[in-house]
Formats: C-alpha cells, structure tokens, sequence
C-alpha cells in the first residue's frame, strides 16, 4: 500500500467549485455565439400536416429556422442504437423529425437567434398543424392487438425479445417446489433529473475545417464516434469533442441526443459559434428515462427455505425510440442478476423491449441491476412472510457462500469474489437489529406501525470484457485508456478515458498514479473529458472508472516503472537486476546500498535529454495502455432501514438507514462514502417519492420540479455507512466499483421496511413511489377483502 | 426559461400603482414575484406589462393594536413571509399565522414572498388562505374609487380568484388576536405547497370552547371554512375525543376536492381529517397552556 | 423596454441596460459574466442560482433584474476576500459536501443564511433549512455534516 491510496485525500477539483469556477458547458461564452432552441412536440403522437415558420423567420434578432427536412437533406444521419440484440428491430429516430411525432418533447424544428430570450419567442411563433394520433405509454399494454403502432414494420411494438437461463432446471424447480411465492409489480420510470440540464456548444473554424463540439457527456470519444460515423459525418480527425464539467449524470448523459447533432450541424450551417442549454423542462421531457418494467415473477423454494428456482417475464418500456445502449439495460444487466445473492439452481428470465409514446428509456445509476435487486429482495421477503421466517435468517441460508467463489450463476455471470454472510451480519451488528426487531415488537403491541427492510444486493460493474459485450449485442468495446506521461522535470500528467462529473477522478486517479510511481501527488495532474487531449476512451458509466480506467493507469504506471528503472540502472552502472525502484520515494537505487540512487525527477530529465540512456531505448517517458477487463466485477452489500408509518396520514418516515457495502478495495473512503451516501438517496427517491408519469394519452404529468419528486435534505435523518473488503481478484487495483451500488440496494431496503410495517394490517406489497396514498389504499383493500373472507 | 415580453413600471405610491393598473392594458401586480414570475417563465402568464409595487413605502409593517379579545394584528400587504414568520408579536398572538408563514415554500421563497402576493393569487395549494378563514381576517383593498375592506371568506371565490376588481390593490391585512391556534401541512414533496393545509383557532371559556373555526386549503379550488366541523367543538370541553369527532365533520365542508399526480381528491379529503384534528389538538393545547 | 439597473455585485458597482423580462440570474451570468450562479430548474424549486440579496437569500431566477435595482447582491464569487475560502466554502471541501459541484453554490449561500440565523442550527434544523435546496449526489448528508462544521468553526 502507498501513501495517498486507501486515504481519504480532500479533492483537488474543489477550490473550483467552490469559488464558483466550474467550467459547465453553460458556461461558455465564445465571440459572436448565437443560441440554439428547439421547437417540441405537445403530442405524444401525431402526424405534421403542415408547418409555418415564416413568422419566427421574420422576428427580430432570428438568424435561421431549420425543419426535420432541412437536417436530412443536410446531411444528419438517423441516431443509430449502440447494443443489439439478436434480431433488434430498430426504428428510425432522425435528429428532427419530418412527418411525425412519437413523443411529448420529440424534435420538430430548430431555431437560431441572438439570445436564448429571442430563440425562445421565435419557437412560440412557429406554426404546426398536427393531426393528433391515439397513443400508447403502458410497457405491456402497447404488446395488445389493438395498441396504436409507434413504428410502422414493428406492428407488435416490440423490437426485441430476450430471454436467458435453465428453462428445464426453472420447470422442474417449480414442478418440486414446496412453496411458491408470485408477484406482479411494476418498476416505475424515473427521470434521472441531474443538477444541470443538458447542454451543448460549438464552433465551426472554416479556415482548418476543424469542428469543436462542447458537450455535457459521460463519454466524450462514444459521442465523437458516433457523430463522426452516423450522424455529423465530420471525420473524427477534425472533430473535437470537449465534456468539460459536467453537473451529474447518473446515466442520462451517456447517451448521443439530438441536440449534439444539431448544435454543431447549426453552427457550420450559420457560420457562428452556437450554444443550446436544456430548460429544467426540456430536460425531463426529452433526457433518457430510467426504469420502467411490468413483472410477473414467482420464486420457488423447499419448506425448508432453500430457494430452487426463478421465473421472471419483464416488459421493458424502451420509449418511441431505441437510445444508445436501450437494450442493454433490461437484459445482460438485469436478467444477467437474477439469481442475486443467492444460489438458485433454476433460474430463468424473459424480457421483451416494448415501444411506446414516450421518452426514450435507457440506463440510470444502477441501470438493470436495481431492477433485478428490487424484484429478488421483494420475492425473498415474500417467502420469508409466506414461511415464517426472519428474513435476514433466510437471506443468510440461501446466499452464495464465501468459498463458492468464483460462483457461476444460471444466468451467465461468474461472480469473482464476495463474502455475503459477513456482509449480512455486519449490516445486523451495525444496525442492532436484533434490538430493532425488540423494538418493533413493542411498537405493535403499542398499536405503532413500525418496519426494518433488509436486503442483500448483488451488482456487476466495471463494464466490459469488450468481447463478452460484443457476444450480448455491444456495437463498441469496453475496455479503457490511460496515459502516464512523465515531463522533463518530473511532473506528471495523467490522461483518462474515463470522466468524472461529480466522482473525483483529479483525486482518486493521481492517488493511484502518485503510489504507482512514489511521486508527490501535487506533482501529478488528471486529464480528462477532451478528445483532443486524451486517447480515446470509452467513459464513465456502469461504476467501471476505477475498475477499468484505474487498471489502464497502473498497466501505464508499471511500463514508466519499468523504464525509469532501466535508465536508472545505466545511470548508476550497475546491471538491471542490480537495482529496485522504491515507491516510497519515487527512486532507482542499488539493492544493498539505498544511498546510491536516483530520483524519479533526475531520471525523467534524463529520458528527455537522451545524452545516456541503455543501447537502443527511445528517448522519452509516456505510455499509454488499453486495459480491457477479464471479467465484471461483484460489488455487494446488505442494507438495514427501518421506518415507522403514521397510520393516519400515512407517511412513511425512515428512522435509520444502515449501508454496508463491498465495493472491493478502496482509493479514497471519503469519496467512496459520499458515492454510497448519495445513492442511497437515490434508491430511497425511487421508493418514496419518484416517478415520471404519463398519462394515458402519453402527456407528461412530472414534466417539472412541481410534479416531479427529487429527494429533499429532510427524506433521511442520515445514513450510517460501514464497509467490508473483498479485492476483485482480477484487476490489479482490486477494486469493484462504488458508484451505484447505494441506489441498487436502497430502493429494496426501503419497499421492504414500509411491507414489514404494514404486515399486521396484511399489506404485503406496495407499488412504488409508496406515497401515503398508496399505503392508505391498500390498507383499506386489505381490510375490505379480510371483511369479505369472515 | 424565458418571459415573454412585456413592460415593467414600478409605482412609488399605491395611488400612483391603481392609475397604472388602469391605464396599461393587460397589466398585472408584482411584488416578490414569486407566483408571477414563474409562470411567466413557463408561459403561462404573459402580461403586457407588470407594475412593482414592491417598494412602496410603509406597507410591510406588522403590528399589533390593542390586546386580549379585543385585540388585532395589523399586516401590510408587503410584509414577507419571512418577516410574519419571524415576527415575535405574531408568534405570541397569533400562532398560526406565524405557522402558516413560516410553511410556505423555502427560506428564499420566504424572504421575497409577501402576503398581499399570496392572498392575491389565491393557488389552491397556498397556505395563508386557509389561515386567513379560519382566523376571520378582513383584508384592505385600495381601488380607484377609495378603499374597503373584504372579509376572507368573501375574498376567496375559485381557483385562482378573487374578489378584488382589476384594478384593485391589497394594503393590508387585519386579524383579530387567536393565541390559541395553529396551523399544520402536508407538504406536496415536489412543488411544497400544501397538499392539505388545516388552520384552527378556538376560544375556551369556562373549559368550554365557545368559539371555534376550521380553516381547510389544498383540497378544493379555494380555501374553505369547515363550518359544520366548528360547530360541533363548539359548547363542550376540546377533548380529544370531541376534536376527533369535530373533525370528522370537515368533509362536509368540500365542493369538489381536487387531486394530482401525488394525492387524490378522495385522499386529501382523508387528510383533511387528519390535519384537521391535529390542528384542533395543537390549539387546544395552546388554550390550555 | 430597457431599464437602467445600478446594482453592486461582490462589493463592485455594476450598472447595466436591461429589457423588462431579463431574469437577475441571467444578468448575473450573462452580462456580469458570474457564471458561479448555476440554473437548475425553471419553476424556483432547485436553489442553485441562489445568491444574497441585501444580505438574504434569494433564487435569482425568480427575480427581474430590474427588480434588483439599487440592491447590493452577494454571488458565490464574492462570499470569500481575494483568493480564500469563506469559512462555509472551507468546511464543504474539508467535509466532501460537494460532488459534480452545480448545486455547490446555491448551497453555500443558502447555508449563509440558515447559519446566520441560527449558528449552532441541529442537524435536523439544517436539514429542514435546506428545503429550497436540491442536492441530486451527495444525498445531502455531507452538505449537512459540512454545514453543521462550519456552524461549530464560526461559534468558537
């Protein structure tokens, strides 16, 4: 272990955001910018019968009013689906439409003015007749035959069908069951709804032909690739693509939209520097949606409680169109998590990705893995009501034991590490939950309604092995970049591929590159986000940055080592093997005689001045590695919260909330604390208060902050986070990802404590967001079908 | 999000405010903004012109004249909701009001927030307006032809609405000392507004309550009186057990309760009760006390 | 319609031509060039574009600027002297209060006020202040351990 890693160093982005210095894409100011606005649709379904533009085209300060045909007659290519899986039927989805609309939002024309006040008065003045359509938002009823169709040639609206597992052994389990438990739930769409909305700049420079495009992304080069091949058509050698800081993203900022197209497309096009910044609103009508499944799913077990199969048929809403990586979501990250923490022989799971008049869905913070962990921990606490027993006893029964590992599961995964049943009784020591169950017992014969939620929740991180993503339907790899590039005086600069918007990478990635080396970290910078600086990478999603990114760094540290080694050899005459490089210090020195060396600085000089160096080296210190990961990694973890409803009003108020997480080893606690932390709110978001809503004529009902519930300070009373280390045996950092590990198991946690409060009243399951009113109405149908049964 | 267009004044006088509400067309009040300005932002409001009558002097006063049963508060129509909620003399002589205040929105909400603004705009979801029945308020209004004064259970008439005329303006607020009430929220967990907001104030004399009102917002277009739960508490000890029955009478009191995304009319009405009785219990307690 | 606003932002006297509907946070941003004042929502719930006015807390979207006319406003850019950290700021980076940092500023200045109103404010009483505020990382718990820091720094 080194100095700065496994420490909680204060990060060095800081000071900048602190003074009101961050560098967000709205930010921006170039010389003579104009302002982009984009005319939306207020249907979620109909045709363009006309459109009448010459009002905005006459209105003070509008440079241009561009259609759907102006865009593809202009060369914009359709916005293509990154991951497919066998026999995907993809739709078109163009940049701006030209005859018809699929969704509240959908792009309809673009306006080019002075300021984003004149832009906005210009939309306003564009004239469209609509011919509104029937439409469709439920992800199962759109499968019925008499469901409006989204795209004609996909008449079933479905573009996919996916399914994975032991269909035999999943029967069979069935067919000897002793119990079976079944639910039918539905995992509710959630907008991922990140501090700053999207945005998009650029400038066109028509002396070298050269494009720069500013993008609030998680993923730079995806997004270069992308316009270059399908969309923009610039060549990537003249295409820079720059994600500055970028204000959150939580998965919704993965993904190529329309918007990045038209910005740069614009600004060529009208020869003017050009920005776009979402409204709140434009953000939540057209960001990526998260979530969003109907689910029939039933359990089968032995009366003894060891759990032999799992049967799960999901209908994945994947909106009116198909975004980046859509399929992907609710089939190898969700079906692929089924068997979660548990050892069961027959598991098997079926998905079908459904279109309808809505936003397009795609990956948020947890992305598939919150699904499956949602659905497996409400089936486990199902089983336990149905056999009478504790449910931290019968997760403890049924999970993967520590020697197991590595553990295939039925669905594909090979779990590379874990210990579950420490893991569980850490979560039951630190919480007390023995006493809370005391408690609880009290708090009922008080006539309290009072519950503890406990969950065990498996994730895959650290996305991909590149040709196991190939085989599941990946159209790019998902290996990672990194450069360690010594200067001559011994500073250093380290280039990812990976981007952090809110992780830390400036930190936690010099605190890796400053161990590696034995440098300082003050001599060590991290540079990210800019394609016209950092090697190409794939980006920051699927908590893969540590685990991948970090890897690339250390594979770029160890060639540095290496060679700084060598010429320190040759500087010190002695043989190779003669001398250790000293990471304490940073320094080549002979083994035995720790005062002949030389300094990292002094040997960085000399790889530049290139005056000695060993027979045949090349001048220089840079390498770069592209580090393609062997496996996933398995974070873990086991959640305890405990919450008290008013049998009145119904609210539900959580008491405590007890974290234990196994994200393997850790760069910086502090970091990786305020990650669990800021997940977990999350997760308690979707149990509580979230849900982006449409009606059933495919109006968005949570179009702004006034609908749409974001957890505020006063949901928790705080959060009490604990760890245990089980190091990813395949990467060299042992690290298995932090990132969405809080929201995974704290959507369960929470819908687990609100059934066990309300299992005297015989409420067993309720759908979230589990808002008062929803308790209060089943509680009262609980009652009325217990009346009707005496 | 962008306004549209339109011309802004700012009156130095609410004489000088009534001539500009009269001449410009199409013109609306502004004074913190904070109902107006958004939805101006969204579009939903697009006045030709806004008059500010934010910094007229000598209307953000808070006072109060006379004491025990005699006694009122006096508010100008400026004082902020963070000023009300603040306010010691408020506090003492009137809880609720200071309770009602102190729930609305945010601390920045607060501070530019003014009870005139609010009781003008009339969102069913505001919190001063229930307040405002239950504590029987008379609110000042300044015309082109001279001033008057409208009880709030005559000023509040729909969604939205009010009795004031176009060219109306809101001076002041009076409110007749209630030490024992109170004022409780379910607070909408997006917007903040009230969901359900329940305003109590009684009078016990003798262990008697022999005055009572129920001032109910966020379940109807407008803020209602829940005449019928008021009088049942009415004549008889505040025990628990004749609040909880008193309350049980505030749906009666409903027209058409109104629901959204979070809460159904059928719910608020629930609620209703709900609140209703631990406003009641929380004044009673201040009676006693 | 334009409209002379004289304003001293940060301690300096500003003085700009606006039309009647520029929002203050976009003559902050966009004139002034204090772009520390971020917009996170159009409806006043978010809080980041918070800034001081008059020495209180307010959301600069919802005000005109012609409506700051004549008033001293206080941005994230001027909290601190020449090259510091107000003691708010210091305790957010020694607390890990802020993540992708776009609601940092709102925060910080909104803690200005709940602090000054009460200096030794609870946890829960931080917690309940913080209700104009969206935090969509941290899950707020270190912006309130950093607050609460801040509070005990200033009480010794």
């Amino acid at each position: 272990m080194g100095r700065y890693v496994g420490t909680s160093v204060k990060r060095r982005e800081d000071p900048r955001f602190l003074r009101g210095k961050g560098r967000y894409v709205a930010n921006l100011q170039l010389p003579g910018m104009v302002h982009v606005a984009v005319k939306r649709s207020p249907h979620a379904h109909a045709r363009i019968v006309g459109m009448d533009t010459s009002a905005a085209l006459a209105m003070h300060g509008v440079l241009a009013v561009f259609t759907g045909q102006d865009f593809r007659d202009g060369g914009c290519g359709a916005l293509p689906c990154g991951w497919q899986v066998p026999d995907t039927r993809v739709p078109e989805r163009p940049v701006v439409v030209t005859d018809r609309v699929r969704h509240v939002g959908d792009s309809v024309a673009v306006v080019v003015a002075e300021s984003p006040y004149l832009a906005a008065d210009a939309v306003e003045a564009i004239e469209v007749d609509y011919e509104p359509l029937p439409a469709v938002v439920d992800a199962r009823r759109t499968t019925e035959e008499a469901a409006p169709v989204v795209h004609e040639g996909i008449e079933d609206n479905i573009s996919w069908r996916w399914g994975l597992g032991d269909r035999e052994a999943c029967d069979q389990a069935f067919r000897e069951a002793d119990e079976i438990v079944e639910l039918e739930l539905v995992n509710q769409r959630l907008i991922p709804t990140a501090m700053e909305p999207r945005a998009a700049a650029a400038q066109w420079d028509a002396a070298s032909e050269e494009m720069t495009v500013w993008t609030t992304s998680q993923n730079p080069h995806p997004i270069r690739l992308l316009l270059s091949a399908f969309t923009l058509g610039i060549p990537e050698s003249r295409l820079r693509v720059i994600s500055p800081d970028v204000g959150g993203g939580f998965g919704s900022k993965i993904f190529h939209y329309p918007e990045e197209v038209i910005v740069p497309w614009v600004a060529r096009r009208v020869g003017r520097p050009v920005r776009w910044v979402a409204t709140r609103t434009e953000s939540q009508m057209t960001d990526s949606h998260g979530r969003d499944h109907v689910t029939v799913a039933k359990l089968a077990m032995k009366s003894d409680g060891t759990f032999t199969g799992l049967d799960v048929e999901t209908w994945a809403n994947q909106g009116a169109y198909l975004s980046t990586f859509a399929p992907l979501i609710p089939t190898a990250l969700y079906i692929t998590l089924l068997s979660g923490n548990y050892r069961i022989p027959g598991v098997f799971g079926q998905a079908y990705g459904t279109l309808t008049h809505t936003v397009p869905v795609d990956a948020y913070r947890g992305a598939g893995r919150p699904e499956a962990a949602y659905l497996v921990e409400r089936l486990v606490d199902l089983a336990a009501v149905r056999l009478g027993r504790d449910p931290l006893a019968l997760r403890r029964q049924n999970a993967i034991r520590k020697e197991e590992f590595p553990y295939q599961t039925p669905v594909a995964f090979c779990y590379d590490s874990g210990d579950y049943e420490r893991l569980l009784q850490t979560a039951a020591d630190r919480a007390g939950y023995d006493a809370m169950r005391e408690a609880q017992t009290e708090a009922r014969a008080a006539g309290e309604l009072r519950g503890v939620g406990v969950v065990c929740c498996i994730e895959a991180s650290g996305p991909a092995p590149s040709a196991v993503a190939g085989s599941l339907g990946s159209a790019v790899g998902f290996w990672e970049s990194g450069e360690v590039r010594v200067h001559p005086t011994g500073q250093v600069s380290v280039f990812t591929g990976s981007h952090a918007h809110g992780q830390g990478h400036e930190t936690t990635f010099a605190q890796v590159a400053a161990d590696e080396l034995g440098v300082p970290i003050e001599t060590v910078e991290v540079v990210h986000g800019d394609t016209g600086r950092v090697n190409f990478g794939m980006g920051t999603y699927g908590s893969r940055s540590a685990c991948v990114g970090g890897s690339a760094l250390v594979r770029s540290a160890e060639k540095v080592r290496d060679k700084v080694r060598k010429i320190g050899a040759h500087l010190l005459e002695a043989a190779e093997e003669d001398v250790e490089y000293d990471r304490s210090a940073g320094r080549v020195q002979v083994k035995g005689a720790p005062e002949r060396g030389k300094d990292f600085g002094e040997i960085a000089f000399a790889a530049y001045t290139a005056h000695s160096l060993p027979e045949g080296m090349e001048p220089g210190l840079d390498f770069v590695s592209f580090y393609d990961p062997s496996n996933f990694t398995f974070p873990a973890s086991s959640h305890i919260c405990e919450v008290e409803i008013c049998p009145e009003s119904w609210q539900v108020r959580i008491l405590r909330y007890v974290a234990v997480d196994d994200v393997g080893k850790v760069i910086n606690p502090m970091i990786v604390e305020g990650q669990i932390q800021g997940g977990v709110v999350q997760g308690v978001g979707q149990a509580l208060t979230e849900v982006g809503a449409y009606s059933e004529s495919g109006q968005l009902l949570s179009g702004t902050l006034l609908e749409y519930a974001v957890p505020r300070a006063d949901l928790l009373p705080g959060i009490e986070v604990a760890r245990i280390e089980t190091p990813s045996p395949h990467n060299p950092l042992g690290v298995k990802g932090a990132g969405e590990m809080g929201t995974i198991a704290a959507t369960a946690a929470v819908a687990n404590a609100v059934a066990d409060a309300l299992a005297p009243l015989g409420v067993h399951h309720v759908e979230m967001p589990i808002t008062p009113e929803r308790i209060w109405r089943a509680v009262r149908s609980a009652r009325d079908a217990a009346r009707d049964a005496a | 999000m962008y306004p549209q267009q339109f011309d802004y004044h700012r009156a130095t006088s609410i004489t000088e405010a009534i001539g500009l509400l009269g001449s410009l067309p199409d013109a609306k009040l502004v004074s913190g903004g904070h109902s107006l300005i958004p939805a101006m932002k969204l579009r939903a409001a697009q006045p030709a012109a806004v008059v500010d009558i934010g910094r007229i002097p000598g209307l953000d006063g808070i006072e109060s004249e006379g004491d025990g049963k005699g006694g009122s508060l006096v508010l100008g129509a400026l004082a902020t909701h963070a000023a009300v909620a603040d306010s010691g003399v408020v506090r003492r002589v009137c809880p609720m009001l200071a309770e009602a205040a102190a729930a609305i929105g945010d601390i920045q909400v607060r501070n530019r927030g003014t009870l005139g603004g609010s009781l003008a705009h009339a969102d069913p979801g505001a919190d001063y307006p229930a307040a405002m029945l239950a504590l029987g308020a008379e609110i000042t209004a300044v015309g082109p032809a001279g001033g008057r004064t409208i009880p709030a259970v005559d000023f509040f008439v729909d969604i939205l609405t009010t009795a004031l005329e176009e060219t109306e303006i809101i001076t002041a607020v009076r409110i007749p000392h209630a030490p024992a009430s109170a004022y409780l929220k379910h607070r909408h967990p997006a917007s903040s507004y009230a969901v359900v907001g329940a305003a109590a104030r009684m009078r016990v004399e003798d262990g008697e309550v022999s005055d009572c009102a129920v001032g109910i917002g966020g379940v109807d277009g407008k803020a209602v009186l829940a005449g019928a739960a008021a009088a049942a508490l009415c004549g008889g000890p505040a025990s628990p057990e004749r609040i909880a029955a008193a309350a049980a009478r505030v749906e009666d009191a409903f027209a058409g309760p109104l629901g959204d995304l979070y809460a159904s009319g059928e719910f608020r009405t629930h609620l209703a009760g709900v609140y209703a009785k631990r406003a009641l219990g929380l004044a009673a307690s201040r009676a006693a006390a | 319609m334009s409209h002379r606003v004289r304003i001293r932002v940060n301690g300096a006297a500003e003085e700009a031509e606006v039309e009647s509907r520029l929002l203050l946070c976009h003559l902050l941003r966009d004139r002034l060039g204090l772009t520390g004042t971020n917009i996170g929502c159009d409806t006043s719930q978010c809080g980041s574009c918070t800034v001081l006015m008059d020495g209180q807390a307010v959301k600069s979207c919802t005000i005109l600027a012609v409506q700051a006319d004549g008033s001293e406003i206080t941005t994230i850019e001027g909290l601190a002297g020449e090259g510091g950290l107000h003691p708010i700021q210091q305790a957010f980076w020694d607390n890990h209060g802020l993540q992708c940092g776009f609601c940092t500023p709102g925060m910080i200045l909104t803690a200005v006020e709940i602090l000054e109103r009460h200096p030794s404010a609870s946890d829960a009483e931080i917690r309940h202040g913080l209700e104009g505020n969206i935090c969509r990382c941290t899950g707020y718990e270190n912006i309130v351990k950093s607050i609460v820091a801040a509070g005990a720094r200033e009480a010794r």
